[in-house]
């Protein structure tokens, strides 16, 4: 009796035993599965972008020719229209998503801090081609009647400045791309922002206030050094999104890959809209390859940002220790 | 004063006794939940006051009325007056933050701010004066002095706050506090978190530093309000049962209900 007991019992231990080592290999499993997934992304990027690289080496960077009946490739015009079209949309978006997540956290009444916040949420849920389509039909048109003259006629004035905002307004452009692009990731930068503003204690800003600080004082230099940390990875997430943005951007960005100004009203290409417009035409080999290499090279800024972004952060936390 | 404040501390000379602030009819309100009923009470200049009484007596709503904490939550409120030299500061044109630079307050666990030891003291200061670096690095120096925690943090001004140990930074707080020249410094169980050396330390500053600032604290430690108070407070649900010099609460008491609290039957 006792002995089936035991014997039963030592079956059981074992079968925990496998569970255990089965259960610890399957998650070994798909953590590995990532790596691997990653890896071969690279690869086969590369691989693909082979005869590219071989053809054009690192100037295809900064060669501005994008001919494929030549079979002429440079990726000058798309990286910039990438860069500057994020660049525009952090510009607008980090400050206004501060406005917004302040006040959710510190003015706002409470009965309106539900509605507003799911609101904001529910404008991450628009589907990006919705943004284009809106971008380009509604957007565009009031913003080339209305706000590039005027802005034309304020800070086109300001030397140097000025030529950023010279020449036609078309409506669609570089401009008008970063402005969609802001309200695109305007939700994701103010939720987290509002978020890591909500769990900074009660205490810690009430201690804040209690030396006489006013609403702002507090968030500015108790509640945003507090947070720095979740703030910068809101930012980053937003930034992300706005690198690889690719359907409302093509839209409105106008797909040219010729860029004579630096105006901010010319119409451009970025990496995705040109992925997105030519890749069904490309013929195989360079074309197709040159394409490829753009995916890497949009890969690779994407790997920069997070990587610098990490950097900062481990600035920032020495930076802390030491300030006098 | 009034008559039954005089009567309540016979022993005192009351030609010394010169009220900083006083509560006349304060009634406070969390949403609907009457939380201080009619309260009437003077806190007298450069003197310690102790509030006790079990928890959820209204003592630490008490000290948040006292620098308007409660204005930060819509659903707050309250009625009456609290006056400090006089004026009354429940007054809707009161700047809340003027009131806040002349009563500081201390919190039950240390709050040091996200910056160096330095500036943990300096941005107090500067939200209310102008000062030139020299001048800012004196009032430092003083205020770690008077909080005791000059000699530990004197060659670490550069570094962050939150490297302090809990009672280093519970001091770093107070000195923040004080930097500011409060009248008052409010204490809202500012040892609660701490371990008993750290708490004997915080015990000595406020004997120091009542000669400079009126002190109101709120403590569940009877023994530490026997310790250093002059005056104590004994609350029970919103009500003020008994206020008067800290020897006679404690051997004395005029009230049933505060001697069973203090000799433990009861809280």
């Amino acid at each position: 009796m006792s002995a089936t007991q035991e014997s039963s019992a030592n079956t059981a231990a074992g079968a925990g035993k496998f569970g255990d080592w089965l259960f610890f290999n399957l998650t070994r499993l798909f953590a590995a599965l990532t790596l691997i997934l990653l890896a071969g992304i690279i690869v086969s990027l590369v691989v693909g972008s082979w005869e590219s690289i071989q053809k054009f080496g690192l100037s295809f960077i900064w060669r501005q020719d994008w001919n494929p009946p030549m079979e002429e490739f440079g990726a000058l015009i798309p990286i910039y229209g990438t860069l500057v079209t994020s660049l525009i949309a952090l510009v607008i978006a980090v400050p206004v998503s501060f406005g917004i997540a302040l006040f959710l956290t510190e003015l706002s009444p409470v009965w309106l801090r539900r509605p507003l916040g799911t609101a904001i949420e529910l404008l991450a849920a628009v589907p990006s081609i919705v943004y284009g389509m809106w971008g380009l039909m509604v957007f565009a048109p009031i913003f080339a009647e209305y706000v590039q003259p005027l802005l034309a006629g304020t800070l086109g004035r300001v030397p140097l400045l000025g030529a950023l905002f010279a020449g036609p307004g078309l409506g669609i452009g570089l401009l008008a791309a970063g402005i969609i692009l802001a309200i695109m990731i305007i939700p994701f930068i103010a939720s987290v922002m509002r978020d890591v503003f909500d769990v900074t204690p009660a205490m810690l800003k009430e201690s804040a206030y209690g030396i006489g600080s006013t609403t702002w004082e507090v968030v500015w230099n108790v509640v945003l050094p507090y947070t720095k940390v979740g703030v910068i990875g809101g930012i980053m997430l937003g930034l992300g999104r706005a690198l690889g943005e690719t359907m409302a951007v093509t839209f409105i960005i106008g797909n040219t890959n010729f860029l004579s100004t630096i105006s901010l009203y010319a119409p451009g290409n970025s990496i995705t809209s040109v992925l997105a417009n030519e890749f069904g035409e490309a013929t195989p080999g360079i074309y197709t390859g040159a394409l490829i290499e753009l995916g890497l090279i949009l890969f690779l800024i994407t790997l920069a940002v997070l990587v610098s972004s990490k950097l900062l952060l481990l600035r920032l936390a020495k930076h802390e220790g030491t300030k006098t | 004063m009034n008559d039954t404040s005089q009567n309540m501390m016979m022993n005192e000379t009351v030609a010394q006794l010169e009220a900083q602030m006083a509560f006349k009819s304060l009634d406070f309100y969390y949403g609907k939940f009457h939380a201080l009923k009619n309260v009437n009470l003077e806190i007298y200049k450069r003197h310690v006051t102790a509030f006790i009484g079990p928890s959820g007596c209204g003592k630490s709503t008490l000290l948040r009325v006292m620098n308007r904490m409660y204005d930060l939550y819509p659903e707050q409120r309250a009625t009456g007056e609290l006056l400090l030299d006089g004026e009354n500061m429940l007054d809707r044109n009161v700047d809340v933050t003027v009131l806040r630079a002349k009563v500081g307050m201390v919190f039950q666990k240390p709050t040091p701010f996200p910056m160096s030891i330095y500036e943990n003291i300096a941005f107090g200061v500067r939200l209310h004066e102008k000062m030139s670096k020299s001048l800012m690095d004196e009032r430092v120096e003083w205020a770690l002095r008077k909080a005791a925690l000059w000699d530990e943090a004197k060659d670490k001004l550069g570094q962050s706050g939150m490297s302090l140990s809990g009672g280093q930074q519970q001091r770093l707080c107070i000195a923040r506090g004080i930097a500011v020249k409060p009248e008052v410094l409010l204490l809202d169980e500012p040892t609660s978190a701490l371990d008993p050396i750290s708490t004997m330390r915080i015990e000595e500053l406020i004997g120091e530093l009542k000669e400079e600032f009126t002190i109101a604290i709120v403590t569940h430690n009877m023994q530490q309000a026997a310790r250093i108070s002059d005056y104590t407070a004994y609350m029970y649900l919103g009500e003020m049962i008994e206020f008067g010099v800290t020897d006679q609460i404690f051997i004395k008491p005029t009230m049933k209900a505060t001697e069973d609290y203090i000799t433990g039957r009861f809280g």
